[in-house]
Formats: C-alpha cells, structure tokens, sequence
C-alpha cells in the first residue's frame, strides 16, 4: 500500500501551537533588583534578555527611557546563546529556524523552501526534546511533539536564545524546566521616545520565488501604564525554484521545485502593563496558512507533478501573565494560555491513496511561580502548572485523547562571592483518556532533577567555568500513544542524561574612540538518551509501530566566539559557532551498525558572520557548513552524504528622511549556486535573492 | 580556547567532491556451483518509500559472489537511478522486469546485462505476470469515482514485443498479486487504502476478452497467490491486524469457488517449489512485544501441513523481519530475505533442501523480491568507468 506520508499530515506539518508572551516589563523592579545584585531576581524579568550584543557588560533595558543599570550581568551559568537586535536582523533569515541554524550545538532538518518543514535538534537529543518558547508560555504539540521553526518569522522578532539544559534562573514556571533545551523567541515590546505616544513601522520585502511579505508594526501609548502593539503580516511565495542533480560521470537533470507555495496571514496584538511593583502582560495571536506539499524527489513519470497534498493551518492562541514583588523578599508570576490548532489535510492524487483529514487541538495552560529570596544570594523557587490538552480527528477508530499535565517545580539557588549553585527538581504527573476505556496509556508520575555549578576563579579576568547534570524527559506524544493502526500505549517516556561542563571568557577594551568586545564559550557534553521511542514497521513497509527500542550515546564539543567593535563610525562584528558530535545507536548490539554515527548528524558543523558598519551602510557576510553525515543508520557509502556550505552576503543602508527612518537591504542566498540537500530527496534552493524595505515613523 | 579549538578543526572538514555514481560492492558468499540451468539470481530491494533508495542485486552461482546495487553503474544515464520502492521483480524471455511502485513505472532490462531497454509508466503499479507474450501488471489507480476515497484498481495488459499498453481492465480495490490458470487471470484485491472497509475479492479475468467475467468473494485484505499444478489458487488473507487473524485460502481455478480455508496457516508470503508450497508469517504479538514467525511446508498434493519450521538448524532466530521468500527450481536452495528494521540494509538467507542454512549476505534496504536467471550476467566485474576510488566517501583529504 502507498500512503503518502507515514503519519499523514502530521509528521512534516505539526501544528504551531501558539506562541505567546510572557515578558514582563518590569520597569522599575528590574532595575531595583539589578542594582541589588539578585541575579536569580533578575534574569526571569527578561534583564540579560535585554542586552544588545556590544554592550552586554553592562545592563541595559530597552525601555521608555533606555536605563543603563551599571551592575554587572551575572553570568549564564548554563550553556546560552543568542541572537538578537542588529545581529539577528543582518542575518539573511526568513524565520527563526534560519536564524537558528548560526547556533553551535543544533542540527536543522530543513525540507527546503520558505514553506517547508523545519526543525530542530539540539545536541542530538532529538527534535521532541526541544522546547519552544514564545514570549515565555511554551508551545505546545501534544499530537507530534516538534514545532515547526520555519512558521516563526523573524519580522517583529526582537531575541531568538538558545538553553542547553535550561534557563540559569530558577525564578520561572515549571515548564521552564520540563525540557532537555529550549528556545525562547521574544518579540519586540514597545519602546517609545520621550514625547511620542506612537511608532509605526512598514515593512516590505520580496525577491526569489515570488515572495511578497508586507507586515505592519503599530505602537501605542496610552497613558503612563499601558502599551500596546499590534503587528500583523501576509506572505505569499510560490516556493518553485529549480534544483539540479547530476551525477560526475552519469545524468544531470535540472527541474523545477513545485507546489511548494505558502500563503499566511499573521496577526498579533499585546497589552503590556506596569504595576506597583510588576508588571503584567496579554497577547493575542491569529495564524492562518495554507501550503503545498512539493514532496520527495524521485523517479517519476516525466512532467509528473510529484506531490499535490495541501495543508490548511489556524492557529489562535491568548496568553496572558502577570508579576508582581508584594513583599520585599516574595515575587510571584502568573501565567495562562489557551490555544486552538486547526489542520487540515488533503492528499487527492490520481493515483495514490485519499486523505482528507482534521485535526483539532486545544490546550489550556495555566501556571504559577513563587521566589522566595530568604537570604541575599540565597532563594527558594516553587512553581505548579497545569495543563489540558486535547486532540480530535476525524480518522477511523480515533482514540480522541485528552491529556492532563501536573508539573510541579522546587529550585534554589545559591548566589557566593565567587560560585554559584542551583539545583531543582521536577515533578510531572500525566493521566491520559481517550474516548474508550482501556485504550489509554497509564498514568505517569515522574521526578527529574537538575543540577547547576559555576565559579569564578580569577578576580581580574571574567572567566566562569560552569558545569550542569540534566535528567529529563519527553512524554510519548498522542501520535505515539494512538495513532490509528500505529500507536502504542504502552510507551514508556523518553528519557534523556546531559552532563556539561564548560567556560565562557569575556574580555573588553576601551579606547577614546571606541571599544572593543570578545567572548569566548566553549562547552563539551555527554548525553544520553534512553527508551528512544523509534518507528518499527509492521509487517509491511507502510505499517509501523512505535516502540521504546533506541539508546543513543552524544559526546559533543561546543564553542562560540563573538568579537565586537567600534571606532568612530566603523563598527565590526565577528561570530563563529563551532560544533562537533559524535552521535552513536548503540541499540541493538547484534547490529553490523552498532554505534554508527545516527542518521543526520555532520561530526563537524559551524557557522562564521562577520559584519562591517561605516555610518548608516552596513555590509554583512554569512557562512553555514554541516559536514559529511550520513542519511540512514547504517553507515555505510550507500548512505552518505557530501557536506554543504552556503555563503550569503546583504548590504543594508539606512536613510533619514524628513519626519522618518528608512532602511533598504539587499541580500544574496547560497552565493555559489551550491546544489544540496539536507534531508535526502529534498533539493534546498541555489542561490535567491531578497530585498527588505522598512520604513520607520 | 574555542579559537585553538576552530583552527584545530579546520583541517578534519571537508569540503564537497563531486557526486558520483554509486558502485557495486562485490561479496563472496560461497554456495558456488557451475553446472546447474540456473545461473544466479536478481534481487529487488525495495528500498524504504521516500528515498528513491530501489535497488538491485545479483548473486552468481558459478562464482558465489554476491553483488550489491549492480543498477546505477551499469545505467549512469538513467536518471534518479532505478527508483522508490521496489515492488516486484520477474524474468520473461530475455528480459528482466522491476516494478518500482512509487516511481509509478516498470523498468525493463536486458536480462543478460541489466541494462536499461525500456521504461513502462503505469502509476502506482505492484506486481507483474506474464502470459503469452503479454504482461499483466497490476495498478493501484483505476477510474476516479464520485466518492474519492472508493478509487477501483485495475489491471494493464502491455505488450512485450512493443512494451506499450494495449488494453486495461478495472478489478477490485487495490490489486495485489495475480497469477494465471488456464485462460484466466486472477487478481487479489486488498482494499488496503479503505481499511477497515477492506475488499474481500478475487477477480477474475477472462484473458481472451481481458475483461473481468466475475468476482470470488474470499476474505478480508488479499495479497498473496501461488498457483499450483492441480489447478488449485492459493490466496493469502492478511486480516485486519485486530480481530481477523491472516489465513491462507484456496480457491479451485475449475469451478472458481473457495474451496479451502486454512484457519492455521497465517500467510506473509509463500512461493512453490513442485508441490511444496513454503509460507511464512511474522505477526506482531502485543503480549510478548515481538514478532512471532512461522515458517510452514504444505504439501499441495494433501493440502496439508506437512511442517512447521522448514528452516531445521534453528538459523531461523536470527531473521528479525522475513520479507521475501524464493526457492531455486534447479537445485532446491531456498532463499528468506530479512527485511531487519527497515532502516539498515537487510540479509538474504540461503539454504539448502533440508533447510540447513548454507550462507547469509548483507544486501540493500529491504531486500524483498527474487528472480532466477537461467542467463549469466556479464560483465560480472564492475566497469571500470566507475571505479572505487572515486566514491565520495569519508576521506578527509580536502580542507576548506
């Protein structure tokens, strides 16, 4: 039997659940704590959130006033790194995964195309393992586990950060620890200049494939208190673009890349409030898409449309949170999200199997967090969330799950002259129902900890050594546990061990015209992942079954070295990301591939910008490398893969006109027309151009 | 220190070489003999869907060495290479038929060389059989109906002096394998894409009209037939993976009736060999979590099983996943492929009439589907225009 896809629908098109804000504005507590030297205080208030690149030795809060806090930025004591501001703005991205793809330590799978599926996995854990933050309430996917990073566009993006383990602040909810790493996506908050109670900006951008992407960016003021934004953007792209294989010394065909074209309108609106002491928060967020499937490239009729499916998307999500200080040595925060995802898919080829299917999900998620600073440098977090999630379908013999979700989190933290200590532990209980009894898997109840250690040790230099334990897990999501025919509810969760230790190195020099910045990081880890929930087919290729078969061992190295500088109007920026991974299954150990690297996974991958600025011009030049891997477990020839290295370079001025600001870039994808793939028959396209107007009131 | 680090990296990445056919890599297997009509084998491995990974094997039985993906060097010029998803594999005259499902195409070779002769687009096709001059290929996608989840299948008939379709036939939904008795052709209809409203029929064609002249209701989700030499079909019912276990179904070609119900005879796949009939099945147990398999002899004079484990060393706890099953007509060797876990290249098993195993090879992805070749393959060795120094596998002599 042929079915298009294994999970139809589901596995390349999860639903992007909702994103949402969480960030507070907390104006004036931040500041007081800033100065106050409470790091575990500061950072979940979004303080080292907040810092532009150059200037990270001191604090800086993008605010009403831009406040300059002269405390010192408590170092990240787990594993960070991120992009934001100018530099995640010169990056030629279209969405957050393209952005991402400069981190060290993260492998994109990457379908090609502005419309196609991307996603990510962090130090091989597995892209399940990742949780994905927006404006700090996670987005969930209780029915495949994988956020879609390619829906996430970079317009109104103001930070996109990267946690190994997860966040060095134990001031959060829990599902802030619930995760092996996660990515926080912040969006811009309005900031406004003394006298103005409104910012508009328009921004325009076009080029290859046929891609139009206005987007609108209004910002109000009312009052002293309240803000609000309201963004919202439409893209359309055709996503066709010719792609060559050709073989040394056989074939060599050229065809066009079709039915991959994307149109989504994007909406978003958000109150930001201060209080006495707080801060509080709400968003609305409206997705609409639809989308072609271009399908694998394979043999086929000649002129044969490959793939006709088609994918509709709603999502809609309202979120919601509030902070507040009421005593001085008691902070809580209060979060809450309701999401709706609609997706509906059609395979109707000629000749293949039909599929028209729904699929309706719902969350609700509501979640408290409690600090207690009970001595200075000592603090105590406790945080409950719960969560419902729920999934229909209109497939033969669903199960309709619901799923009911209990985190509870204690954590402290330990803030010395020269070390600091934190250590939590979490507490996930999860019962599921489905809508005929004895279907469901059983209940679980699991404790997981973590554990976080840094020093200083030279009193002159900024040189942290640092170094964490993770045990965390991902439960079996509802497509695991119930997919019709493949599902298995006897699936135990999948477990994952990090061990990291590491150092990060910072050094600044001043000079009477300018100043000049360098960071170095450098981790190196192990991980483990155990109970692996793997596809095993059935009797036939196209039934599968998923059971709890892989074990995976990581040793990986990562390293990141930023360098900034300025002089007079000549600005200079370097960042190189570094990663190695040897990635090993060692399941089965019959196997002839027994501790085989696993399948997408380069032993060597990095990524180099270097930007150059000379008054309002700035030239910007980016480099990705993902080195040889292999496609399938089996590492053998007949599954390798060539490395790939894609060169980019934009050119950005800005001009001053009367009564605005407005900026024009023009950009240059895959230079050197390179012919690759990242997932196997998924041509990437050659070399594309792009060309971004902004106009700014 | 990242610095040392990146200069200290520098020199083990590399850069991108040219993409180069890939070639075949030959493996001495032993099992050798010189004298019997039977030359070798061809071996379809199905590759798994959506990596276009089709391949074919060849194992030569004067040499006893087994050779892996002989297709791309021998046919550099085809483009995409031989295909997705192998479906089946058959020898007719001097030519050497793969149906290759997902490419929607049966690839015709020259069975002396395995060169490429012709390519016949039928879209979604499964299986093959021969019949005085024409081939009869089954597809999944017949006449487009008012409901668009009720898609019949059908049956081409092509012409194999001239390799283009001359006529088609609508059967039941999702045709499976067929085969001949006298003047009719026998079509197993799954129904796989309406599960769990599977089709339960066989049709039956008249070959001379090549129009279906009636249709035997059997069971659930038909796959599999074998005809044998007293005019006896067997037809394998895969159930429907719940409540209706798989079961193994005769039907007499005379009188088009079901004649027999093996209740106990759950049936993967099977192949004939004179009058034995050898049938495996893997079903999945949920109470053990593993895959129970059985490998069963009937005899076809009886129709009863005369065995339960024709494979008698015990080697059988090695398969993890049987998948295709073959036995020589020559010399009585039998072959069960290992399908393993799908996703790493799978085994190919021979033994002997006694099923003591005489030797295993590791072939592609999927191996599945075996045709005997009474034509030796030349040239056995590699051409040389393709040699191995120039595979683009992980040397690190290029830095960047």
């Amino acid at each position: 039997m042929r079915y298009p896809q294994p999970y139809p629908g589901l596995s390349r098109s999860g639903p992007c659940h909702g994103k949402e804000p969480q960030r507070f504005y907390v104006l004036r507590l931040l500041r007081r704590l800033a100065l106050a030297c409470l790091p575990a205080l500061a950072a979940p208030c979004g303080l080292q959130a907040q810092q532009p690149a150059a200037s990270a030795g001191t604090e800086v809060s993008h605010d009403i006033e831009e406040i300059v806090v002269t405390a010192r930025r408590p170092a990240e004591i787990i594993p960070t790194q991120k992009l934001e501001g100018k530099a995640l703005e010169a990056l030629s991205s279209h969405s957050v995964a393209d952005a991402l793809r400069y981190f060290s330590g993260i492998q994109i799978k990457d379908y090609g195309g502005i419309g196609g599926l991307k996603t990510v996995n962090i130090r091989s854990m597995g892209s399940q393992h990742v949780g994905v933050f927006f404006d700090g309430i996670q987005i969930g996917n209780a029915q495949n586990g994988t956020v879609d990073l390619g829906r996430f566009s970079l317009d109104n993006m103001e930070a996109v950060t990267l946690h190994n383990g997860q966040k060095s602040a134990i001031f959060q909810s829990a599902k802030d620890f619930a995760s092996a790493s996660a990515i926080y996506m912040e969006t811009r908050r309005p900031r406004f200049d003394s006298t103005r109670t409104d910012n508009l900006k328009a921004t325009l951008k076009g080029g290859s494939f046929k891609t139009v992407n206005p987007s609108l960016l209004w910002e109000h003021r009312c009052g002293d208190k309240v803000r609000s934004s309201v963004n919202a953007e439409y893209l359309y792209t055709s996503g066709e673009y010719r792609f060559r294989y050709a073989k040394g010394d056989g074939y060599d065909t050229t065809e066009l890349r079709k039915n991959g074209d994307v149109r989504l309108f994007r909406a978003e609106a958000a109150l930001f409030g201060d209080l006495p002491e707080g801060a509080w928060r709400t968003k609305v967020y409206f997705y609409d898409s639809e989308r072609g499937y271009p399908g694998y490239v394979d043999r086929n009729i000649p002129g044969r449309l490959r793939n006709t499916d088609r994918q509709w998307d709603t999502n809609l999500f309202l979120q919601g949170s509030l902070l507040r200080r009421p005593l001085p040595f008691y902070t809580f925060s209060l979060k809450g999200k309701y999401a709706y995802d609609y997706l509906h898919y059609l395979s109707d080829e000629e000749d293949g199997m039909y599929i028209d299917n729904r699929y309706r999900q719902q969350e609700v998620y509501l979640s408290a967090a409690n600090l207690f600073s009970i001595l200075p440098g000592w603090s105590v977090d406790l945080s409950v969330d719960a969560q419902w999630n729920g999934l229909e379908a209109d497939l033969a013999d669903f199960a309709y799950p619901k799923r009911y979700t209990v985190l509870a989190a204690a954590a402290t933290s330990l803030q010395l002259k020269r070390v600091s200590l934190q250590g939590s532990l979490l507490y996930t209980h999860v019962t599921d129902v489905t809508r005929r009894q004895g279907t469901q898997a059983g209940t679980r109840n699991e404790f997981t900890p973590a554990l976080v250690a840094s020093c200083k040790p030279l009193r002159r230099h900024d040189l942290s050594l640092r170094a964490f334990y993770k045990r965390i897990f991902r439960m079996p999501t509802f497509n695991d546990l119930y997919y019709t025919q493949i599902g298995n509810k006897n699936l135990k969760p999948e477990y994952t061990e990090q061990y990291d230790a590491g150092a990060v190195y910072a050094r600044e020099w001043y000079g009477p015209k300018g100043s000049c910045r360098l960071e170095v990081q450098l981790d190196g880890y192990f991980n483990r992942v155990k109970n692996k929930i793997v596809a095993m087919p059935a009797d036939n290729q196209f039934r599968w079954m998923m059971l709890n078969l892989g074990y995976v061992e990581i040793r990986g190295a990562d390293a990141v070295a930023t360098l900034g500088m300025t002089h007079g109007r000549l600005r200079a920026t370097l960042r190189i990301a570094y990663t190695y991974q040897r990635a090993q299954d060692f399941t089965d150990p019959a196997s002839e591939h027994y501790g085989d690297q696993i399948p997408y996974i380069p032993w060597h991958s990095g990524s180099a910008v270097a930007g150059i600025g000379w008054g309002e011009w700035s030239l910007n030049y980016s480099f990705i490398y993902t080195g040889e891997r292999y496609e399938q477990a089996a590492n053998t020839r007949y599954n390798y893969v060539q490395p790939w290295y894609t060169h980019d370079l934009s050119l950005a001025r800005e001009i001053g006109l009367r009564r605005c600001r407005m900026r024009i870039c023009a950009e240059v994808n895959n230079l050197l027309n390179q012919q690759y793939e990242v997932v196997q028959c998924y041509p990437m396209p050659g070399t594309n151009f792009r060309i971004t107007i902004s106009l700014t009131l | 220190m990242a610095v040392a680090l990146l200069a200290a990296a520098l020199p083990f990445v590399s850069c991108r070489k040219g993409e180069f056919v890939l070639p075949s890599t030959s493996i001495e297997v032993g099992g050798s003999e010189s004298n019997g009509a039977i030359k070798g084998f061809f071996l379809l491995n199905e590759g798994n869907m959506g990596s276009n990974k089709a391949s074919l094997d060849y194992y030569d039985y004067e040499t006893g060495i087994y050779h892996v993906n002989i297709y791309p060097e021998r046919n550099p010029g085809v483009t995409y290479e031989l295909g997705d998803v192998g479906n089946d594999l058959q020898i007719y005259g001097n030519k050497l038929y793969a149906v290759i499902n997902c490419s929607n195409l049966v690839e015709v070779m020259d069975v002396a060389t395995a060169r490429h002769e012709a390519t016949v687009y039928i879209p979604n096709c499964r299986y093959i059989v021969f019949d005085d001059g024409f081939a009869y290929i089954s597809s999944y996608a017949g006449p487009v109906q008012i409901d668009p989840a009720a898609r019949l299948g059908y049956v081409a008939k092509v012409d194999t002096a001239t390799m283009r379709i001359v006529d088609t036939c609508t059967v039941g939904y999702q045709p499976e394998e067929m085969v001949v008795a006298g003047d009719k052709l026998y079509v197993a209809n799954s129904g796989g894409y309406r599960a769990p409203a599977y089709d339960r029929t066989v049709s039956v064609i008249d070959l001379a009209t090549f129009t279906e002249i009636k249709k035997i209701d059997v069971a659930v989700n038909l796959h599999r037939m074998e005809a044998d030499r007293f005019g006896n079909i067997y037809v394998s019912s895969r159930g429907d993976y719940y409540d209706t276990p798989s079961k193994t179904y005769v039907i007499d070609s005379r009188t088009d009736r079901v004649t027999e119900i093996l209740h106990l005879l759950p049936n993967s796949n099977m192949t004939l060999s004179g009058d034995s009939l050898y049938v495996y099945s893997s079903q999945w147990s949920w109470h053990t979590e593993e895959f129970a398999a059985s490998y069963a002899i009937v005899d076809t004079r009886s129709k009863k099983i005369v065995t339960r484990n024709f494979i008698t060393d015990g080697t059988e706890a090695e398969i993890a996943i049987p998948y295709g099953i073959a036995a020589n007509p020559d010399n009585g060797d039998l072959f069960v492929t290992d399908a393993g876990n799908y996703v790493t290249p799978g085994k190919v098993h021979c033994y002997d009439r006694h099923g003591r195993r005489k030797w295993s090879v590791t072939a592609g992805d999927i191996p599945a589907h075996i045709a005997f070749t009474r034509t030796r393959l030349r040239p056995l060795e590699s051409p040389s225009d393709t040699g191995y120094g120039r595979v683009p596998h992980a040397t690190t002599d290029n830095t960047l």
